[in-house]
């Protein structure tokens, strides 16, 4: 067989049990993340089939897939809600930057590993998986809750973090030192800056020009547009993902409507492709040796979101079980920690780091979500409500219990 | 008394109004950024969480709107009706020969000159409540017109013929 029809039938039949997969996971309310990555191991080197033709393809897919995984994150948000959001919560944010960043940098230092690696693992174990923890919000029919205004600011604040954390990740992993990252970052605030203010003063201007009328011609151009920028980004040391990103924030109304729902099913593609290509890289021998300091890393930066959770939740009145609600609902990591893992195992730092994002990154996404169900039994109110109701005369926390 | 209502934005999913009644329930509807909404009914043990969140389609949300506002001006209507003696409703025909067919309502000038109130207008099976002076009559609309005996003769007449009795 020649190196196409084995490249065709490799990404085929991968693609295929990514689809089974998928279905399979949904079954047992799972999100498909941790499956792709079990994929990715068990087709990489030393796993169970390894893949031969298709790793090239791969490879271009999943640069592909993480450009696309920020544009959508960018479509989604827009330049005013950023900035108001900003005013509102900006001290939950810093709370839940200091709360989780820090263990994961300590544990990093801990494990002996240099400041560089250090400063990756803080930024994995910092950023919840927004797109899993607004799946959880949707399937537990918390979307009117009141605490989840909390949780999305607090995803928001961390993927508008992102837009400055990844150009200083990718300049200290490219070895720039600490001066060179302090530069990047330098130009990313300003190039965050410009394009917020564009896209409020321009956003209008900017999204006429892109006619929404052909579908077609609306495709080609915004993703050309994405993945253009991108490049340039990279080129220019900001990193690719966060040029995508902004992409995305200065498009707003129709256009970015539009767009969100074109893009989707190729998100979906590429970003399948992407965590399969970081399990890929991965050497599933390389795992057991990590799994105890993942799951260590995992139980404290998990409590330590539940923190956050509760505090950011009590700071705007939220009452005891809503904190408790958006303190579990905060604690799978995803697509993020492994953009971030994905960029330091490209620049080969520290080996043990990409098995122990890994590890991480299954046990916090398989997890999160089945703990963010808790507060829903009953027993877990009755516990609450225990724990509430000798203090209830002094606190007012829940003022309908006048009405039993 | 006007109720407050409270508006919540969810980046990145879109926007929360909710209000609570006098009861003491809260009731909100999220509105979804792709057009989508639920009607969410909030827990009266713990008021943060909602027991319920139902979706609802635009023909549906539409239906359901209809019938609390239709409701909701039948029972203002025959409240008015009962708290004042000597205060009156009626229904009052724009007949086609009216001068004011394809005119504004503030061109009437009913209120001035005759102290009644046009609350409503009925058109095609409709209710369009508290009309503006900009709202434009047909010729068909039934006006509802509270006011005195007087001033409901008055409105009558300058819709008839352009002037007051």
């Amino acid at each position: 067989m020649n190196h196409t029809t084995v490249l065709l039938t490799e990404l085929g039949a991968l693609l295929f049990a990514l689809g089974m997969l998928g279905r399979l996971g949904r079954r047992f309310g799972l999100s498909p993340i941790p499956l792709y990555l079990l994929a990715g191991l068990a087709f990489g080197h030393g796993g169970l089939i390894p893949l031969s033709a298709s790793e090239e393809f791969i490879e271009v897919g999943s640069e592909i897939g993480v450009i696309l995984l920020l544009v959508m994150l960018g479509l989604e948000y827009s330049a005013s809600e950023l900035v108001g959001n900003l005013r509102a919560a900006a001290p939950a944010g810093v709370l839940d930057a200091v709360l989780n960043a820090l263990p994961g940098a300590a544990f990093a230092l801990m494990l002996g590993w240099d400041w560089v690696a250090a400063l990756v693992l803080a930024g994995i174990t910092w950023v919840s998986s927004s797109g899993v923890i607004a799946k959880v919000l949707a399937d537990l029919g918390r979307l009117g809750n009141r605490e989840t205004p909390v949780i999305l600011s607090v995803l928001v604040i961390e993927d508008l973090a992102m837009a400055f954390y990844l150009p200083l990740i990718t300049a200290v992993l490219a070895g720039a030192g600490l001066l060179g990252g302090a530069k990047a970052l330098a130009v990313a605030v300003l190039t965050v800056l410009a394009v917020l203010v564009v896209a409020i003063r321009f956003g209008r201007q900017i999204s006429n020009f892109m006619s929404v009328k052909d579908p077609e011609a609306l495709l080609l151009s915004v993703l050309g547009l994405t993945l253009f920028v991108a490049g340039v980004a990279a080129g220019l040391q900001v990193s690719a993902a966060v040029g995508a990103f902004l992409v995305g924030i200065a498009l707003s109304g129709p256009v970015a409507h539009h767009a969100t729902e074109m893009l989707s099913p190729l998100r979906d593609l590429f970003s399948a492709i992407f965590f399969v290509f970081f399990g890929l890289a991965t050497d599933p021998r390389d795992m057991p040796p990590v799994l105890l300091p993942a799951l260590g890393l995992a139980v404290v930066t998990m409590a330590t979101k539940v923190l956050t959770g509760y505090f950011a939740a009590k700071r705007i009145g939220i009452a005891l079980p809503g904190r408790w609600r958006a303190g579990l609902g905060l604690m799978p990591r995803g697509e993020f920690s492994i953009v971030i893992a994905g960029l330091a195992l490209a620049a080969g730092v520290e080996p043990e780091l990409a098995p122990l994002a890994t590890a991480y990154v299954l046990i916090t996404v398989v997890t999160g979500p089945m703990l963010a169900r808790l507060p829903d039994y009953q027993w877990f109110k009755n516990y609450v409500r225990r724990r509430t109701a000798p203090k209830a005369a002094p606190h007012f926390e829940l003022p309908t219990s006048t009405g039993k | 008394m006007r109720v407050r209502v409270e508006q919540t934005a969810l980046p990145g999913i879109g926007v929360r109004h909710d209000l609570v009644t006098s009861a003491g329930r809260t009731v909100g509807v999220v509105s979804h950024r792709n057009g989508r909404r639920d009607l969410v009914v909030y827990d009266v043990d713990d008021p943060d969480s909602c027991v319920a969140a139902i979706p609802l389609t635009d023909d549906e949300a539409e239906a359901l709107a209809d019938v609390l506002g239709a409701s909701l001006m039948l029972g203002q209507l025959s409240g008015l009706r009962e708290q004042a003696a000597g205060l009156y409703t009626e229904q009052v025909s724009i007949p086609a020969g009216s001068p004011y067919v394809g005119r504004q309502l503030g061109d009437t000038r009913t209120r001035t000159l005759t102290g009644a109130s046009i609350v409503a207008v009925l058109r095609d099976r409709q209710v369009i409540a508290s009309p503006g002076p900009s709202f434009v009559f047909q010729s068909g609309d039934v006006v509802v017109v509270v006011g005195t005996r007087a001033g409901i003769d008055g409105v009558t007449s300058i819709l008839a013929n352009g002037e007051p009795a």
